[in-house]
């Protein structure tokens, strides 16, 4: 039983580090643009694929190809939202809603038609980050513990460019008051494509690490996607230390849910705990304002 | 350019399209006559697009040794078209249900009613292929199925629906066969069930049929995991199942979930004794993406390549299909190329294309076993359920990233691996 519980917890808070990540980039596109990327998941998705077709074509290991995948989904979040976000920025919600849920729809059957409804694992090089820990009696994956720890550091990454540097303060300033941030000479339109592109990079960084033990297919981003919603409403939307912690939250939740009361119904008590969240402080999340 | 000139062009190529249209379809009755229309439900669109061109062609296989002639021992191979009506073509129309129950019913519908096909085949997953045999059997047209295995859809007792393939029901009797061999062969005991199952239709009745046997079989369930499909992580069923110490693990999981399982049990060290899996990991891209973690699994199969070794015909289907097709023709394509097959052999029977000809002629129908491509001693209807009596599966192992027949013994080309070698060993 104590073997289980630490079994559970362990791989609970591993799975959690990973979850906090995704829910990020989509809290952030949120708090800032004020538009909900239903797409989110999707980028998840291709995030994974650009993992596995760099393992499989150039021999890369997910752990060295996540550096040139980061920049080029940058670019990508940059060029998706030159194109298509900044048309829709002043439009009505539901034209907003509508637009990037296509865009979801499109991208996954996009995914399909290219590289064909298969599962897939990305093929590893780097053999040494492979295999299995002993941890406090019970093995944990090495994969999975580079992911959590991955997922760690793009996360303080992306903390500290939101905090301490100017660009990032000129993020938080148009999050606050987009008008005020124009009035005082912050060119929005700037720092929304570097949103956008930077909530893209940290999802497909999550992608990537996640592509190191988890299978790739091209609908795979929509489980991760709807748990990334309950994570992001749990710490509040908009909150990026909301999004940490509701994110270990959720992967605690759902390991212990599962292993204490039953698996069948570990999704309904990750979201039975949003709903909770939701109705106490219906606004805000845990750390929202 | 002038206004007479352009309308007199315009006048020409009128007359041109009415003289195109009454030639063709001139051509059109007098190909009719002789065409014999059949629908086949696929689900072309969504995430099972990659199986449902699979199944078509295997459709398309038996279609063409249907039609066409052939230098091998087949039925229809040495005629073309069907022998009793004047050489008749069967034309396969397909259509696209999307994975739908509503829209598979409603496709079984248009195929009926507006395309005029005497009977239907498909259509893969058993939730659809439920609704449109209940379109089927509403118009009184014969509907066919090859391909779904849910125990139920022949339970119905319906008056127009036979299957050819075998159901999941009976394949968990052979699994506890298997079990029970296994024990003699090895003098281990293997009495210790843990069951994991997915949570949606196919998952609940394969579960509900284990419970079932392991009492008729004398197994104890030590433990029964319902998961869901898609779940981004599965520690907490593993470590469930790891701690109540199961000698054998059965789980009805579909292919990725079954990836992952492969990749939590790894991580966990968890190999039970024996590890049968009832779900789709049949499927290649499952040893593709898994390599050297697939193996020893267990897994039921309708078919498996190495079976040419019993049976001469096989050899001759699985070549033509690559020339044809330009794959190897993977389980999925044989499950379906047995409907169109039956359904010629009846029509050709009833000499006729009415439907209570063709159904009658189904009744009767005894296909000997050297004509099926699967592994069983022939084809014949329940005249109750209509399920094939002789449908059976054949429980293949995965070896050295192949798979290979393990049992029925009749059928087996290589020995078990057993137990379930430990991972650090590997």
């Amino acid at each position: 039983m104590n073997v289980g519980l630490v079994q559970a917890l362990l791989s609970g808070l591993l799975m959690g580090f990973v979850y906090s990540l995704i829910a990020l980039g989509l809290s952030l596109i949120y708090g800032v643009m004020d538009v909900v990327n239903f797409a989110h998941g999707e980028f998840l998705m291709l995030g994974m694929f650009l993992a596995y077709w760099f393992s499989v074509l150039f021999r890369l290991d997910p752990l060295i190809s996540i550096f040139i995948i980061i920049p080029l989904l940058f670019v990508v979040g940059v060029g998706v939202y030159k194109g298509l976000i900044k048309r829709i920025l002043n439009g009505t919600r539901i034209s907003q809603i509508l637009t990037t849920f296509g865009l979801s729809v499109f991208m996954a059957n996009m995914a399909m038609f290219l590289w064909t409804p298969n599962y897939r694992l990305a093929e590893r090089t780097l053999t040494r980050a492979t295999g299995d820990l002993p941890i406090f009696g019970v093995h944990v994956g090495i994969p999975e513990v580079i992911a959590s720890l991955g997922s760690i550091i793009v996360f303080a990454l992306a903390y500290y460019l939101i905090r301490f540097t100017r660009t990032g303060r000129a993020i938080q300033a148009t999050s606050i008051d987009s008008e005020g941030a124009r009035l005082v000479g912050i060119n929005i339109d700037n720092i929304y494509a570097i949103t956008f592109g930077l909530g893209i990079s940290c999802v497909g960084a999550a992608g990537v690490l996640l592509a190191t033990f988890y299978y790739i297919f091209p609908y795979v981003g929509t489980f991760f996607s709807m748990i990334a919603f309950a994570t992001v409403a749990l710490g509040g939307f908009g909150s990026v230390e909301g999004s940490f912690v509701a994110g270990i939250l959720i992967g605690i939740i759902e390991s212990l849910g599962g292993f204490f009361i039953s698996p069948a119904v570990k999704y309904a008590i990750v979201f039975m705990t949003y709903m909770v969240v939701i109705i106490l402080r219906p606004a805000t999340g845990l750390f929202g304002w | 350019m002038r206004k007479d000139e352009r309308g007199f062009i315009v006048k020409r190529g009128f007359i041109l399209l009415c003289v195109l249209a009454l030639v063709l379809s001139l051509g059109g009755t007098v190909l009719a006559d002789n065409v014999i229309k059949i629908g086949a439900i696929y689900p072309f669109t969504g995430p099972m697009a990659g199986t449902a061109q699979m199944l078509k062609n295997g459709v398309l296989m038996a279609v063409d040794i249907i039609n066409n002639k052939h230098d091998f021992d087949f039925l229809f191979a040495d005629t073309e078209g069907i022998p009793s009506l004047n050489g008749a073509k069967i034309e396969v129309i397909f259509a696209d249900s999307a994975g739908d129950p509503k829209t598979g019913m409603s496709e079984a519908e248009r195929l009926i009613t507006s395309e005029g096909v005497v009977a239907l085949v498909g259509c893969y997953q058993s939730s659809v292929t439920k609704t449109a045999s209940q379109a089927a059997e509403r118009y009184g047209i014969p509907f066919v199925n090859g391909d779904s295995s849910s125990p139920q859809l022949t339970e119905r007792n319906f008056k127009w629906f036979f299957r050819s393939d075998p159901h999941d029901g009976l394949y968990v009797r052979q699994q506890f066969e298997h079990l029970v061999e296994l024990e003699k062969q090895t003098g281990e005991s293997l009495r210790r069930i843990g069951l994991v199952y997915e949570n949606t239709e196919t998952g609940s009745n394969v579960a509900k049929a284990t419970e079932e046997l392991a009492k008729e079989f004398g197994f104890e369930l030590v433990e029964k995991i319902a998961y869901t499909t898609g779940a981004t992580n599965l520690s907490s069923e593993s470590t469930r199942l790891m701690a109540s110490k199961p000698d054998v693990v059965m789980m009805g999981a579909y292919i990725s979930d079954q990836i992952l399982f492969a990749k939590t049990f790894k991580t966990m060290r968890f190999a039970p004794k024996v590890w049968h899996n009832t779900g789709a990991p049949g499927e290649p891209d499952f040893i593709d993406s898994l390599k050297g973690d697939a193996n020893y699994l267990f897994l039921r199969q309708g078919f498996c390549a190495d079976q040419v070794e019993n049976k001469p015909v096989l050899v001759e289907v699985l070549q033509r299909f690559r020339d044809k097709f330009g794959h190897e023709m993977m389980a999925d394509a044989v499950r379906s190329f047995h409907a169109p097959i039956v359904l010629a052999d009846a029509i050709n029977r009833a000499g006729s294309t009415e439907p209570e000809a063709i159904r009658q002629a189904l009744l009767e129908t005894d296909i000997p076993g050297k004509y099926c491509l699967s592994p069983w001693e022939g084809i014949k209807f329940d005249p109750e359920t209509h399920q094939n009596i002789y449908g059976k599966y054949i429980i293949c192992q995965i070896q050295e990233e192949t798979f290979y027949t393990v049992f029925p013994s009749a059928f087996a080309t290589r020995g078990p691996v057993f137990p379930f070698p430990a991972w650090e060993d590997r």
